[in-house]
């Protein structure tokens, strides 16, 4: 069966206070970065899959990221597939 | 009346509440294990207890809901029957969706440790019947993730449904900026489900029920729950 690879960005919702990238924002601040604002920080989880298809796969992947990776209370998740470099040759 | 502790891996106040609830309180107590399959009939109150359930990964609470316990603790809190979620407890309640909102990092960045006072906003529940409305408890925090919150509508049912329990405020009990240890949203730092059988709250009721450490405030609540279970 091929095997895929999912990428998954789980990101807090706009509007709520991010406060690990507010600290950030003003740790560049004092590297005179003052340039950069709407400091965000969020989680980037990787992970293999077997699936028969990349429809398949892609439903799987959306699944872990709905039912565990992300809170839907405070998180927006986003995620994209490839298949493995392996898969592509049998 | 007996309680039910839950031991997740990485609990660390599950011992804390033993000894307030057995040795301060004098309630018959008793451990239960994260992969049990059923809680035993005759608990009448199922706590789960403070500390770093799966140290926290991915999100503090995230995967202790998928203990086997937590099935049953859902199935239990179904019934009507009271389950009360101290620090990364609540955090679990709301990850399982016994109860609403998320509990975010806190707003200074900083884990904090202290003692701080609460105000009960509702003694209409089974856990404030002895805690007259707008009496000032002092209770110690101890978190990083303490920070409520939930969207307005959600924060607009849970005003209606008077599902707000303890404000943090001032020894006087004044509800102010200056009281909000960690940015929660409406200085919320408890409330229970619609049917306000499951309490969450993130100060540590057990760690100030012993009179030796000048402080037993926290006893109000284990007592309210008693107070309600003799007289329901």
């Amino acid at each position: 069966m091929p095997m895929f690879e999912a990428f998954a960005k789980i990101m807090l919702k706009k509007g709520i206070l991010d406060v690990q990238g507010k600290t950030i924002e003003n740790a560049l601040k004092t590297l005179n970065l003052s340039q950069i604002s709407n400091v965000r920080i969020g989680k980037y989880i990787t992970f293999t899959l077997e699936a028969d298809s990349f429809e398949k796969a892609s439903s799987l992947a959306n699944e872990a990221c709905d039912k565990l990776l992300h809170n839907p209370n405070i998180e927006n998740y986003e995620f994209h597939i490839t298949l493995k470099e392996d898969s592509k040759q049998s | 009346m007996k309680f039910g502790i839950v031991i997740f891996p990485g609990s660390n106040c599950d011992h804390d509440a033993y000894y307030a609830l057995k040795n301060n309180l004098h309630f018959d107590v008793q451990f239960l294990w994260h992969k049990d399959s059923s809680i035993p009939p005759d608990i009448d109150c199922v706590i789960l207890p403070g500390g770093f359930s799966y140290g926290d990964y991915l999100r503090a609470g995230a995967i202790a809901r998928f203990s086997p316990i937590m099935n049953e603790v859902v199935n239990y809190a179904g019934k009507g029957k009271l389950v009360v979620g101290i620090c990364n407890g609540f955090q679990i309640l709301t990850e399982s969706g016994l109860l609403p909102g998320a509990l975010l990092k806190n707003a200074g960045l900083r884990f904090i440790c202290k003692d701080i006072y609460i105000k009960a906003v509702n003694n209409n529940t089974p856990f404030t019947t002895l805690i007259d409305s707008g009496k000032v408890l002092k209770i110690p925090i101890a978190h990083f993730e303490g920070n409520f919150f939930v969207d307005e509508q959600t924060q607009k049912e849970l005003e209606d449904n008077e599902q707000i329990v303890f404000k943090y405020c001032e020894a006087n009990g004044e509800i102010s900026n200056k009281s909000n240890p960690n940015g929660s949203l409406a200085n919320i730092a408890g409330i229970t489900n619609k049917r306000k059988n499951v309490l969450g709250l993130m100060p540590h009721p057990e760690r100030y029920s012993d009179p030796i450490l000048g402080c037993s405030d926290g006893q109000l609540i284990f007592k309210s729950i008693e107070y309600y279970l003799n007289n329901i």
